[in-house]
């Protein structure tokens, strides 16, 4: 039953994901944080990180880590075929019947008023997850640069992540060395 | 043997593929068009397209389109799709099992101190490049649509982080209002 569950909750997450990867965070967060209660704020920031240190597809390494907290390896698969599945099935419709689908007016006129509000989507929880990740006054600046590394200087993620975790790793090493911890 | 390349090839692209679907439509173009020549530059440009306006992932879409004109058949897009996701699935579950296992190690603990904030600065930079004049238009292109653009960012950016109102529906609503609007 919790597989089914979770198969329909990602195959909705997954119907409704315009605009790649980060789109799909508040949807997510929005379906198993507050919806389901299936895992809390702070997993679901865990769960990010974890998906985010990993090569792959974001959306489809988020669904393997969730369906996996809450049913293990069939619930693994089973979010991940849901997340999969709707832009499966329409992409093999489009490839085989209609190949000029980009070109048709209609189409065109939806998505010129559903691009600016994927930009939305994805910009409010950046401070809907700030507390979870317990920004603070002090480490503010971490995101701050990141943010900026990436969209000024066309920095690639990953190396916002091995710098972020090597450097709380080593800040942690050399706090405890000094006997501060 | 088409099939086994397939296979490979989006295996490939699946476990070296960082930094989200953007970052990978440079691997798969390289792949794909370049190298194995199963699709023309102009075709790989109509699957960006269509991946822009049709959910799912770009990488899933991509896969899926690919395996199918590169086979002719059902079993190519399914295969490609199969080999994208695959080393996900190995590389999250072990990724998983040892921060379950070490998450109280203060090691792991310090490395995570920095790099949950980090990971709130990857997510801010992803709605910061995509305020961009092909999804938002340009005050020296077409005044309206700018405008038209600014307010439902305003209006959906509200509505979900003050009143929480369900994106899905959000998605739903700015739709019909470029239909109307346009």
């Amino acid at each position: 039953m919790i597989l089914l569950q979770l198969f329909g909750t990602f195959f909705r997450i997954g119907l409704f994901t315009i605009g790649g990867g980060y789109a799909m965070v508040p949807i997510i967060e929005e379906a198993l944080v507050d919806k389901k209660g299936w895992i809390s704020r702070d997993d679901f920031v865990d769960t990010l990180a974890l998906s985010q240190s990993a090569s792959g597809i974001l959306a489809v390494n988020i669904s393997i880590v969730t369906g996996y907290r809450i049913a293990a390896l069939p619930g693994a698969i089973s979010a991940a075929l849901g997340t999969v599945m709707p832009s499966f099935l329409i992409i093999l419709i489009i490839a085989m019947f209609f190949t000029r689908f980009s070109e048709n007016a209609v189409v065109e006129r939806i998505f010129k008023g559903i691009r600016p509000a994927v930009v939305a989507l994805i910009a409010a929880p950046v401070f809907r997850l700030g507390k979870s990740a317990k920004v603070n006054l002090r480490n503010l600046w971490i995101p701050v640069v990141a943010a900026l590394l990436i969209w000024l200087l066309d920095f690639s993620p990953i190396w916002i992540v091995l710098i972020a975790g090597g450097g709380g790793y080593l800040y942690g090493l050399i706090q405890r060395k000094r006997g501060v911890r | 043997m088409i099939f086994i390349h397939l296979f490979i090839t989006f295996f490939k692209i699946g476990l070296f593929g960082f930094g989200g679907g953007y970052a990978m439509l440079s691997m798969i173009q390289g792949e794909v068009v370049t190298r194995h020549a199963w699709i023309t530059a102009q075709e790989f440009t109509d699957i960006v397209a269509i991946s822009q306006m049709t959910p799912g992932p770009i990488g899933i879409n991509s896969a899926t389109y690919i395996g199918y004109t590169a086979t002719g058949s059902v079993w190519g897009s399914a295969l490609a799709t199969f080999a994208l996701v695959l080393p996900s699935f190995i590389v999250m579950l072990i990724l998983f099992r040892f921060f379950m296992k070490y998450h109280d190690n203060p090691h792991v603990k310090d490395t995570f101190a920095t790099l949950r904030p980090a990971v709130i600065g990857l997510i801010a930079s992803a709605a910061l490049i995509l305020m961009t004049a092909e999804n938002f238009g340009s005050p020296s292109a077409d005044d309206s649509q700018f405008l038209y653009s600014i307010l439902i960012f305003a209006v959906v950016f509200i509505a979900n982080f003050v009143f929480k109102i369900n994106a899905i529906l959000l998605i739903v609503l700015a739709g019909t209002a470029g239909y109307i609007l346009y």
